[in-house]
Parts: structure tokens; sequence; C-alpha cells
């Protein structure tokens, strides 16, 4: 394979190219897709290659166009639909937690929902309550959706191609900041496999688990906390949906201390389930309560200092980790 | 009527008696206590989901709603294996995973009833989407209440039909209640849900054409569908279909109807549709009264078979729970 260092977010553009290319049946629908290239640019040039009938530009529908996805995926198309932040989801729930998610289990199985929802979070632009909410947990709650959540581009490209040929729906969610991030990305159109974690790096004495943006943090925090002599290993489960309990059990029972970071809001949500995983299931293993690095419960706001006060952060992280060291 | 040869007339005098037999024993059942959940009749409104189906292929899509049983049988769902989903049997259209609000036949074109109001609405956008982008031919028909159409999603998937120029058919089976409320005309007892004059009048908002029928009399829903899908087909884009009919019984098994007079039932009764077209049938020399009478025995006979396999069918396995959340045995 030859391997080039690419943005995040031209991971994500070469992934739906190539898709495109390789079968016919993949269509994009979404809100300014066609001709503007997408809200963040993911889309760009691609209306150009592959014509209108491909690309399609939606009103400001949601509800309608995701509705309308489903219906085409039971009809022999496979649609990668763009929902501009996570945010308005809201307004399309029905379409995805009731129709898309259920559908093949109130069928009997007998049918098949290959949609790909690619959605955008993350906070740490000030865009506010309604523009910077992660909120996969919600998602990961509802059986039925696989929820992709990667951090680098060579993740970004490997699992949106799999989310794509997957044959469930998905939710695959892009952090707004991780979009200009650069890294090494074969050329090639590749896969990995929903449900496989990756460990970002080795270490023996903490685990640390994120996602998207906090895994960033994380490693930065691992680089501050090497300097004291502890070592942390991040994992990085890149699906919450399926989970791969084992790669973080795994880990667990090595280091034997966890933290586990989540910019999702804190209650009921990604690092609760996740903790909860852990003290089930490794308990035994346990030198340290498990530390959580979430965002509180508010909604996220706008001012600058706010914001940041609500947000993961790495020196949060580093925080967190010398706690549970101290305390085993 | 030029194009209804007696072949297909026939084939409808069946499919309505069908539907009307199969709720007459569903509704006799849920009482037993024999079905569990809920169940929403539509006895009283089948001529128009026959009068639509008449015109479709097998490959053409329908979506349709919580009231579904109809939709299913008109468009050729078996109903044995349609009474033992509904029963909760292994043997089920869906594994009984689905039930009444759920039951789907891809096979035979049926994309699924649905348990939220207006929700299949967008599936039969897509599925006109789909049909248009790979060339088929095939259409799509919506199914929705009066009710839907105060949903904002159907009315985001009339604007993708008409902006889109899809081959879909919006049917609104209007029969007069959306659970309690009043759909068009108000009455002592109830407010009514829209001020529209009709809903002919809202499909023109939206630039697609739109017809009111008669919902009662099946030859008069079978000429109007005839034209919208041939339309469809055509290339020539959606049309709305605003159906009058009448729901008999309540919005479900056990509604005590305290939001519509004995009377009103009465009245509507006096028009029931399968009533009309028998007459018609007999008046126009297309059958005689032995012809039919052989068919209403034959489709008693069916219902019949369909509950004696449902009864006789097996729950399923607990663990069958656990399966077909994703393709992958996974939850």
């Amino acid at each position: 394979m030859s391997v080039r260092e690419i943005t995040f977010l031209e991971a994500l553009n070469e992934a739906l190219r190539q898709e495109m290319e390789r079968d016919p049946t993949v269509i994009i629908m979404g809100e300014d897709v066609g001709v503007y290239g997408g809200a963040f640019g993911v889309t760009k040039g691609l209306l150009e290659k592959f014509g209108f009938e491909r690309v399609i530009d939606t009103p400001i529908s949601e509800a309608g166009f995701i509705g309308a996805a489903i219906g085409a995926t039971a009809t022999g198309l496979r649609p990668v639909v763009e929902l501009m932040f996570v945010d308005f989801f809201g307004v399309a729930m029905d379409q995805i937690y009731n129709q898309a998610a259920k559908m093949r289990y109130m069928f009997g199985g007998k049918i098949k929902v290959p949609i790909t929802i690619r959605t955008t979070i993350g906070g740490g632009l000030s865009a506010a309550a309604q523009h910077s909410q992660v909120l996969y947990s919600i998602f990961a709650h509802v059986p039925g959706l696989k929820v992709v959540v990667p951090s680098t581009p060579y993740d970004a490209k490997g699992l949106l191609i799999s989310s794509i040929r997957d044959d469930n729906p998905v939710m695959f969610f892009e952090h707004k900041l991780l979009y200009p991030i650069k890294g090494p990305v074969p050329i090639e159109p590749y896969t990995i496999p929903l449900g496989k974690a990756d460990v970002k790096r080795e270490g023996t004495d903490v685990t640390i688990i994120g996602l998207a943006l906090t895994i960033h943090q994380a490693l930065e925090a691992a680089d501050i906390l090497a300097e004291e002599g502890v070592s942390a290993e991040v994992i990085d489960p890149r699906t919450i949906v399926p989970f791969d309990k084992e790669a973080i059990l795994k880990s667990v029972r090595k280091t034997g201390r966890v933290v586990i970071v989540d910019e999702d809001y804190d209650r009921c949500g990604f690092a609760s389930w996740v903790a909860a995983v852990v003290a089930d299931e490794a308990f035994e293993y346990l030198d340290a309560p498990v530390k959580r690095v979430t965002t509180p419960n508010v909604p996220i706001p706008f001012s600058p200092p706010l914001e940041k006060h609500v947000l993961p952060n790495t020196e949060k992280i580093v925080k967190a980790v010398r706690a549970v060291v101290r305390k085993g | 009527m030029s194009f209804l040869t007696k072949d297909l007339a026939l084939w409808m005098y069946e499919r309505m008696l069908l539907i009307r037999f199969y709720e007459e024993k569903v509704r006799e059942f849920f009482a037993q206590g024999k079905i569990p959940g809920f169940v929403h009749l539509y006895a009283g409104e089948e001529a128009v989901a026959v009068g639509v189906a008449a015109n479709l292929r097998k490959d053409d899509f329908i979506t349709s709603t919580h009231r579904g049983h109809g939709h299913c049988i008109a468009k050729g769902c078996d109903v044995k294996l349609m009474m033992a989903e509904i029963m909760g049997k292994k043997t089920g259209l869906c594994k009984g995973k689905g039930g009444s609000m759920h039951i789907a036949d891809f096979d035979v074109g049926m994309l699924g009833a649905n348990g939220i109001v207006g929700g299949g609405a967008p599936h039969a956008v897509g599925a006109a989407l789909s049909a248009k982008l790979r060339r088929s031919g095939q259409v799509a028909v919506a199914f929705l209440g009066d009710g839907a159409m105060n949903q904002g999603v159907v009315l985001e998937s009339l604007n993708l039909a008409a902006i889109w120029k899809l081959p879909v058919i919006f049917v609104v089976e209007d029969n007069q209640y959306a659970i309690s409320m009043r759909s068009l005309t108000p009455t002592e007892l109830q407010p009514r849900v829209s001020t529209a004059r009709g809903y002919a009048e809202r499909a023109g908002g939206f630039g697609i054409p739109a017809v009111t029928v008669d919902g009662q009399d099946v030859i008069a829903v079978y000429e109007v569908a005839r034209e919208a899908i041939e339309r469809a087909r055509r290339g020539e884009g959606p049309t709305l279909i605003h159906a009058i009919t009448y729901r008999y019984y309540g919005h479900f098994e056990g509604d005590p109807l305290a939001y519509r007079s004995r009377k009103e039932e009465e009245e509507w009764r006096r028009r029931d549709p399968i009533v009309i077209f028998k007459n018609k049938l007999l008046e126009m020399g297309i059958a005689s009264s032995d012809e039919l009478k052989r068919i209403e025995d034959k489709a008693m006979k069916e219902i019949e078979d369909a509950v004696k396999f449902a009864e006789e069918s097996p729950y399923p396995d607990p663990e069958e729970a656990f399966k077909d959340v994703f393709i992958e045995e996974y939850y």
C-alpha cells in the first residue's frame, strides 16, 4: 500500500469517493452536499464526479430525507446521509431510532437496512448549546444502531468504508476539531472491522479509554504522565456498538486502574456504561476506583472560558490519572 | 370502468372479503384474549386498499400504517402468516417479533406497517427515489390516515416527492377520526384537526396534483388510482388521493367510541363498500350471485384455515428475542 499524509477530512472524502466508484448503489444525500461540498467540505468534488443522481442535495428536512434514505435501502440502494450536526437529530430521531434501528428486528430478520448516517460532533468552536454536542451515547442506547467514532485519519477512512459496506444502520460520528489533523493513510481502499479496539499507546500503570478528540488529549496526557514515571495505556474502542469489551478488560487486568474520557454528558453516558462493564467483569483486578472525565450535565456554553471549563481536556485527564495512581 | 376486467373485479371482491373476514375474526379473537397487544381494525375501509392495490405490480411498493392489515392483504401478504404473526407465533410473517403494527413482507413489496403515525411516508418516497434511479418502472404508494396529514414528516415527504418528481402516490384514508379528533368537519362532539377544506387542497400547496374520491366505492378508487399510478410510471411525478371513508370500529379494539354517535355509524354502514361493489357486479352482469357466493365461501375458508394454522403454531423460543437485532449475532 502506498501511504501518505492527508487530513481526517480528506480521508473521509477519499473513502466516499472510492466506495462510490466501487459500488453504483452507493448514493449521498444531505443538506448542501452537492455544489457546496458539504457544510465542512467532506463531500467536495463528489457531485462533479458522480452527478446529481448520486449526490443528492436535500431541503432542510432531516426527518424526510433520512426516512427517504431508509426507504431507498429497502429497495436496493446504499445511501450515505449527512446530518450536518448531531444536534439536529432531534427533528429526525423517529426515523433513526424507531424506523432504521428496529426494522430488521420487527420484520423478523428478513430485511437489511444498509444506511450510513454521517454526522459531526463536538465542542471547542464556541458554537454553543445546539451545535456542540456529542450525543453518541443516545444512539448507542437504542438497540439496532452501530455507533462508530473514529479518532485518526487512518481509522476514519477504514471505518467509513466498513460502515458503508455494512448491511446494518450505522451512525458515523466525525469530531469537528479532527477534520484538519493529518496522519498516514493508504491511497488504496481498506477496511477496519467494526468492533475492534485499537491500542493507541501501550502502558502498564493505567488504562485510559477515550473516543475521537479525547484520544488525542489522552495521548498528550500520557506524554506528561510518562515524565512523572506513570506508564499509561491509551485504548480507542473506535466503535461503541459493537464494543470490543475484551480489549478493554484485557488492558484493565494488566493495569488495574482505569480512566474513561468522554466528551458526552456525564449522566447515563458512554463513560458511565464502560465503568459499569469494568466493575461487573473486572472488579477483582481493580486497584483503584474507576474515574471518569466527562462533560458535566450542563448545555455547552457559548463564551470561550465557559466552554473550556466544561469540556474534557489534557489537564483534566492528567489530574484524574494522578488521583487513581496515588490511591493504588 | 372500461379497464376493469372480470378477473380483476373478482380478485378485488375476494380481497375485500378477505380483509373484512380477517378483521372480524381478529376482533372476535381479541375479545377472547387470544391476541396480545393492540389491534387497529380496517373494516369499513376495504375499498381504498383494494382499489389502489388492484393497479399495482407485485414489485411495486407500499408503506402502511398502524391500521395496516387491509393494506397487507390487498398487496398480497399471506393471511395465514399474518394471523400467526398477530398471535405472536413463531410461524408469523415476522417470526412473532412485530405483531399487528409491524407486519412487513418485502417479497410482495409491502415495506411495513408502522406504529408511528406518518412514519412510513418518507420510506415510500425513498422507495420511489430508488425506483427512479434504478429506472425500474416501479411505483410506491404511501397509505396514510387523515391524522398523519398533520405530521411534519408527511409534509416533508410531500415536498421531497414533488421536488424530485418521484413515482409515489400518497393515499390519505380519511376515516373521519384521528383517534377521537375529527378530520375536516367538526361535529357537535368533536373539534377538527385541520382547517384545510380538503387534503387535496393541501397537496396543491406542494405542487402535487390531488383528487378526492368516495372511499366506499372501490371502482371509483380503482379509477383514480389507475390514473395516478400510470402518471407516476410515466415519470410525471406524485399524486395525492384523498379517499373519504369510515372505520367501523374504534381507533383500537377496546375504544369506547364516546366521540361519535351510533347514528353516525349506522349511516356509514348503509354505504358498506363490499355491499356497494357486490350490487354493482350483479347489476352490471359482471358476475352471477352464484359466482360471488363461491368467492365468499372461498374467502371464509381461507380465513378459517389461517386461524387453524395460527392457533396450532408454536410460540417462538424465548432465546429468539436476542436474534435479528443486527445481521450478525450481536445485540
